[in-house]
């Protein structure tokens, strides 16, 4: 008897990821990979200073070089262009592609040149003269809060683009304040530690920078846009409303997209300009970024001051904490921009249960590069704030820090659980996390080698962080875009199946987990698979990757619709087989009848059927194709504990991460290899933001760390080898069962390490040190009191 | 205009280039090979690494009339004529020694050069061997697991 090779269940499997014969072939297409005949390089002319009125733009050089096609000023521009649109409900200032009149940031454009090839349109910009009258620049964010030395926009005083936003305990939908639990909170307190810190300016560095190919069909009245972009269709959305074409009309492609972090979440300028350029003359135009230009003109992420406040018992029960933030958002709102300091207001509990909470936000406009959502976005800000505002208080009390937390964590019976701060969090067991992370690492063994490490005089101290964000973005309650995402799957005549998602990705390997889905749910060959992303004339609807949402809900927007196309198939093969639906069975690439497998047909000869159905069965439509759209009710809310053990040289002052254990709890997961890679790349981003990452600003406005020779990127002699554990705590909140991990390492990292450099300073006195971990600060925290002690400075 | 002859992944190539022209802009412009990636214009990130008469370079810190008569190999010719992979290749597939990829190609060629000079690396020295090539997406560790897979470590 012929048998059929039984086909291994694939979810939950470390399946080699389908994307890589390509990629390491150098065969993958970025968007600086592509030409299109009679195609035209952009190049913009940038503002060299901070802040200033243009005076005069003199193009005449740059439009007298040979393969110059034309050139635009800011005011040429803005007669095709209106300002750029945000996604939050803030109030926001005019923001222009192209500055006409005034410059408020050092790398904001003031021209474009248009030329036969990118050399010489890097010539023209060059041989462009402005006149700039400099204004002075605001750099320092309280500074900018006293209006002094001047007001960025004119219609917001005291350089305020987000006044003052109170949220938590006491704070009603209408914005009623009434203090007196907060005010009861810290009156209790037997305990309270307070302290300014800094979760300090980063920027995002994608390897990939930006690029667009705006490619304007003047036959057709349609336009094709490639960008380097993690959402398509917000692209689509966004340059149909600017161009004043129909979203019909245009056509976004994500390509091969090489790393976002939320920075390619915006829509920018010089993709609108792209494609009004292309628009006006006819012509396919290209630009691709320099990195310089990338440090300047692609958003940067967090820098949010905090000013933390924790009241507790002196047996460690938390009872109040008080979070004033002051984000510095730069110069202007971006897509993103003014929402994202409201996510650290909303994790403000952490994993805690405490009684009162209170935060306010107050956002600045500084002349710097904007901010948006760079990995973690707002929430890693928030696991820091409370982290350390912990790990403070258990020094305080002098108290083992995962004791401490242990009194506090919300009971693992309490969920879902609502938060002092608006949240639901769907469910989870940090207790198990922390167990499981102080097993992993053998906390008392590491215990005991700090301690003989410092008996021989060494600066060794141990970190541990908890952390839990909010992902799986969300009912559209939560996203000015929608909260939902979509897939088509169809099976195909020849039985292999095609499905689409809007979930576009940038390196998280949905070609393979999507496939390991779909393979498991019809149980035919991972190889009869294709997923397409990225192509809104291909995929039909979506929102995009962020926020850690591709999986929780496109994943299971795929699960949806093939669970509608496997419904109907069934039909059809009920009508084959002359059975009832009901009892229809795929198995091993056959779909057969349940208990009489002799019977089963191939899933392709079912398949086939539907698309000649002769006969067509009452009340079917041919064809295998189904779509469908998830919105899940609530948002996900992974957790996890991270622990390090760091060293400082004491001659020095410079600190060697020695350990790095994470413990992640995302849910269920669908490939564990990849989930690793996921963990692994916000973990590096987490101890490059606590150790070496920073960008630092003269008082000028320029951008000091504008190069890879300036700002330092993580190299791989920089980690330690990752130790991991997976704790799994699944979601109700999809039918997957899964949260979302793309963002999890940037969050609990980050306040462990630093909580471990406080613990190697312990025997000088060191209550805080703000990031990053600067050699020169810590040698003068090691050898002070000198000027610069203390706190540490900035810069 | 200066013409170039070179041998790319084993084929003769000629070209009349601007004296100013990059090696990386060459490969990706004149011949087409785009695996080599511009990732910075400082020579830090390693995305542009190609192969000159076997030995590692950022592509984008050499001029195409530099490479008169060199031999070059990009990661477009490091699998086989068959198209057999190499175990470099083979080493980050298996491992996941990549996510959005764009610095994989430079990360590769580096590693070639690492184990060409020393073909049992130890993880210490691996780390410093690639330490010229910056990845955002991996954090490393699955990276060092593919280059010690490549080297029969794994």
């Amino acid at each position: 008897m012929a048998t059929t090779p039984v086909l291994p269940k694939l979810v939950g499997e470390r399946v080699k990821r389908r994307e890589d014969p390509r990629l390491i072939q150098g065969r993958g297409t970025y968007v600086d990979d592509l030409k299109i005949v009679g195609m035209q390089h952009l190049a913009f002319k940038r503002s060299d200073v901070a802040h200033g009125r243009i005076r005069s733009v003199d193009v005449s050089a740059a439009l007298a070089m040979d393969g110059v096609e034309a050139v635009f000023t800011g005011a040429e521009i803005a007669e095709m262009l209106g300002p750029m649109p945000i996604g939050t409900p803030f109030p926001s200032p005019p923001h222009r592609a192209v500055a006409a009149d005034v410059v408020r940031y050092a790398g904001e454009p003031v021209a474009v040149v248009v030329a036969s090839n990118r050399y010489t349109a890097r010539d023209a910009a060059d041989a462009i003269v402005v006149d700039i009258e400099a204004f002075p620049a605001v750099v320092d964010l309280e500074r900018a809060m006293t209006g002094q030395p001047v007001v960025i926009h004119a219609d917001f005083p005291n350089n305020l683009a987000v006044p003052f936003v109170p949220s938590g305990t006491g704070v009603s939908p209408d914005g009623t304040v009434d203090d007196t639990a907060i005010n009861q909170a810290f009156a209790a307190a037997e305990v309270v530690v307070s302290q300014r810190m800094i979760n300090q300016r980063l920027v995002p560095n994608a390897m990939e920078p930006r690029g667009v190919l705006a490619h304007f069909e003047p036959g057709k009245g349609s336009m094709t846009i490639w960008s380097s972009t993690q959402n398509p269709h917000i692209l689509r959305t966004m340059i149909a409303a600017m161009t004043g074409l129909g979203q019909d009309q245009v056509r976004a492609i994500a390509p091969e997209v090489g790393g976002g972090f939320g920075a390619k979440i915006n829509i920018y300028g010089e993709e609108y300009v792209a494609a009004v350029v292309s628009k006006r003359l006819g012509i396919p135009v290209k630009w691709v970024e320099d990195r310089s230009e990338a440090f300047v003109a692609t958003t940067h992420g967090r820098d949010i001051l905090g000013y933390i406040d924790i009241a507790a018992t002196r047996d460690g029960k938390v009872l109040g904490l008080k979070m004033r933030l002051i984000a510095d958002i730069g110069a202007y709102n971006m897509l993103l921009t003014a929402a994202i300091p409201t996510l650290t207001m909303l994790m403000a509990n952490g994993t805690y249960d405490i009684p009162a909470i209170r935060t306010t936000l107050t956002e600045v406009f500084t002349n710097k590069t904007p901010t948006d959502a760079y990995r973690g976005a707002g929430r890693p800000e928030a696991t820091y704030f409370v982290e350390r505002a912990m790990d403070m208080l258990a020094r305080e009390l002098k108290m083992d820090p995962a004791e401490l937390r242990r009194r506090n964590f919300i009971p693992k019976d309490k969920f879902p659980y609502a938060t002092q701060m608006g949240a639901v969090y769907d469910s989870g067991d940090y207790e198990k996390a922390l167990d499981a992370a102080l097993q992993a690492c053998n906390w008392p063994a590491l215990v005991a080698e700090r301690d003989a490490a410092r008996k021989d005089g060494r600066l060794v101290g141990l970190g541990l962080a908890m952390y839990v964000e909010v992902c799986g973005l969300g009912p559209s309650s939560s996203l000015p875009t929608g909260g939902w995402e979509h897939s088509q799957v169809t099976i195909e005549r020849d039985g292999r199946i095609s499905a689409t998602t809007g979930a576009s990705p940038h390196g998280q390997g949905n070609e393979t987990t999507f496939a390991q889905m779909l393979a498991d749910q019809f149980s035919i060959p991972l190889e009869h698979i294709t997923i397409l992303h990225g192509d809104t004339g291909v995929v039909k609807q979506g929102i995009g990757t962020f926020g850690s949402r591709s999986q929780a809900v496109g994943g299971t927007a795929l699960h949806l619709a093939g669970g509608k196309v496997k419904a109907k198939m069934a039909k059809f093969a009920a009508a084959l087989l002359e059975a009832h639906e009901d009892d229809i069975v795929f198995e091993n690439g056959r779909v057969g009848v349940r208990g009489a497998p002799a019977s089963s047909k191939a899933f392709a000869e079912v398949a086939g059927y539907a698309y000649v159905p002769v006969p067509l069965p009452p009340g079917l439509e041919p064809g295998l194709s189904d779509e469908a759209f998830f919105e899940p009710a609530n948002n996900t809310y992974p957790f996890g504990c991270h622990i390090s053990m760091l060293e400082i040289d004491r001659d020095t002052g410079e600190p060697t991460l020695l350990k790095l254990v994470a413990v992640d709890d995302a849910g269920n997961l669908i490939n564990p290899l990849i989930v690793e890679g996921q963990i692994h790349g916000g973990l590096a981003q987490g101890v490059g933001q606590a150790m070496i990452e920073e960008a630092v600003y003269n008082d000028d406005g320029q951008l000091l760390t504008g190069s890879f020779m300036d700002y330092a990127m993580p190299r791989a002699t920089d980690f330690p080898r990752f130790e991991m554990v997976s704790t799994v705590t699944p979601t109700p909140v999809n039918p997957l069962g899964a949260k979302g991990v793309g963002e999890a390492g940037t969050l609990g990292s980050t306040p462990c390490i630093v909580n471990a450099a406080v613990d190697a300073l312990e025997s000088f006195g060191v209550k805080h040190v703000d990031m990053m971990l600067r050699p020169e600060k810590l040698w003068r925290l090691i050898h002070g009191p000198r000027q610069g002690s203390g706190q540490g400075g900035r810069a | 205009m200066t013409h170039v002859t070179m041998t790319v992944n084993g084929k003769v190539r000629r070209g009349d280039v601007e004296p100013r022209l990059l090696l990386v802009h060459f490969l990706r412009e004149n011949l087409l090979l785009t695996g080599a990636h511009v990732g910075c214009d400082t020579s830090q990130c390693g995305a542009c690494t190609v192969l000159v008469d076997g030995r590692s370079v950022k592509a984008c810190t050499v001029f195409a009339v530099q490479a008169e008569g060199a031999e070059i190999t990009t990661i477009e010719g490091l699998a086989g004529k068959d198209g057999t992979l190499h175990p470099l290749q083979e080493g980050f597939w298996a491992e996941h020694g990549l996510q959005c990829g764009y610095c994989t190609p430079g990360m590769i060629m580096s590693a070639a050069n690492l184990l060409s000079d020393n073909p049992s690396p130890t993880e210490q020295q691996i780390r410093e061997g690639i330490s010229g090539n910056l990845c955002r997406c991996t954090g490393y560790q699955h990276i060092v697991n593919a280059i010690q897979h490549a080297a029969g470590k794994r």
